[in-house]
């Protein structure tokens, strides 16, 4: 077995960190180890020659979506350690469950074996390449993804925007019971 | 042909094995936490592992298709963070708590 250095590090950093997510006292030690992860992530992709998803990565990932996590954990006040100690029966089912799945896919593999064609084609990740792909064969999905974000953003507004009444009136109740 | 070297040194198993690796972990996460906002980020950490499995088949087998379909998860996965972080804040704000093991209001 002999490995490239740079796999072994990345591997080895991604899923220390991945660990750390989960298993991570503090929300916000959780959430600085997934930008960590996202960015081990994005170095594989730089590996395998994906230079345009890596940088997609980190902007989408790393920039927005784990921006938006941290606001709502600020905004919450949840960094305090509040999260009670689960009995072990249910680490042990966890455990149990994710270890079988692991073991399961795995098994899988083991019989599709290697039979995957080995044929990498230089520049396949770059920004051309893929624009090309994109808006010839996908584009009519990737219309319909613009009007999925539309439905999104409206369903988040909708869910974040406070009625104006009846949440006065709980948030009055909550502080002057 | 130097940048297609890692492809002559790793076979696509080793990433295969890391990437189900990466799931089981954001799988136990998943079942192990009760914070929601903890549950959220194991389901971005399983998307991950998927995404850079279909990288890894894309750029071994030289089918964009693959970085593709990366794209539409990396989107779906925005809506739904966006989503699953309204409906969080909309339980806290009637709850005071994201532990979702008081969310059992529909239990029987």
């Amino acid at each position: 077995m002999n490995l490239p250095i740079p796999f072994l590090i990345l591997s080895f950093l991604t899923i220390l960190s991945a660990l750390y997510v989960v298993t991570s006292k503090s929300p916000i030690h959780s959430v600085l180890a997934l930008i960590f992860t996202f960015f081990t992530i994005s170095a594989h992709y730089v590996l395998l020659n994906a230079q345009f998803l890596a940088v997609v990565n980190l902007i989408v990932y790393a920039g927005a979506i784990m921006v938006l996590f941290l606001f709502v954990l600020m905004l919450l006040n949840l960094s305090k350690e509040i999260e009670p100690i689960k009995s072990n029966g249910w680490a042990i089912a966890a455990t149990i469950s994710a270890g079988s799945i692991l073991l399961m896919i795995t098994a899988a593999f083991q019989v599709f074996g290697e039979s995957v064609a080995k044929n990498p084609v230089e520049g396949i990740g770059l920004v051309k390449a893929l624009g090309n792909v994109l808006f010839t064969r996908f584009l009519v999905p990737f219309e319909l993804t613009g009007i999925l974000f539309l439905a999104a953003m409206v369903g988040a507004v909708l869910l974040g925007k406070r009625e104006k009444i009846s949440t006065e009136l709980s948030s009055d109740e909550i502080l002057n019971p | 042909m130097s940048s297609l070297s890692i492809f002559n040194q790793l076979e696509i198993s080793h990433y295969i094995y890391l990437s189900t690796v990466l799931f089981c972990i954001g799988l136990f996460g998943v079942l192990f936490r009760r914070n929601a906002i903890i549950i959220l980020m194991c389901i971005e950490l399983m998307l991950n592992a998927v995404n850079l499995l279909f990288v890894a088949f894309s750029s071994y087998m030289g089918d964009a298709d693959g970085q593709i379909f990366v794209f539409f998860i990396m989107v779906v996965a925005a809506a739904e963070a966006a989503v699953g972080l309204a409906i969080l804040v909309l339980v806290y704000r009637n709850t005071r708590k994201t532990d979702v093991s008081f969310l059992d209001n529909l239990k029987g």
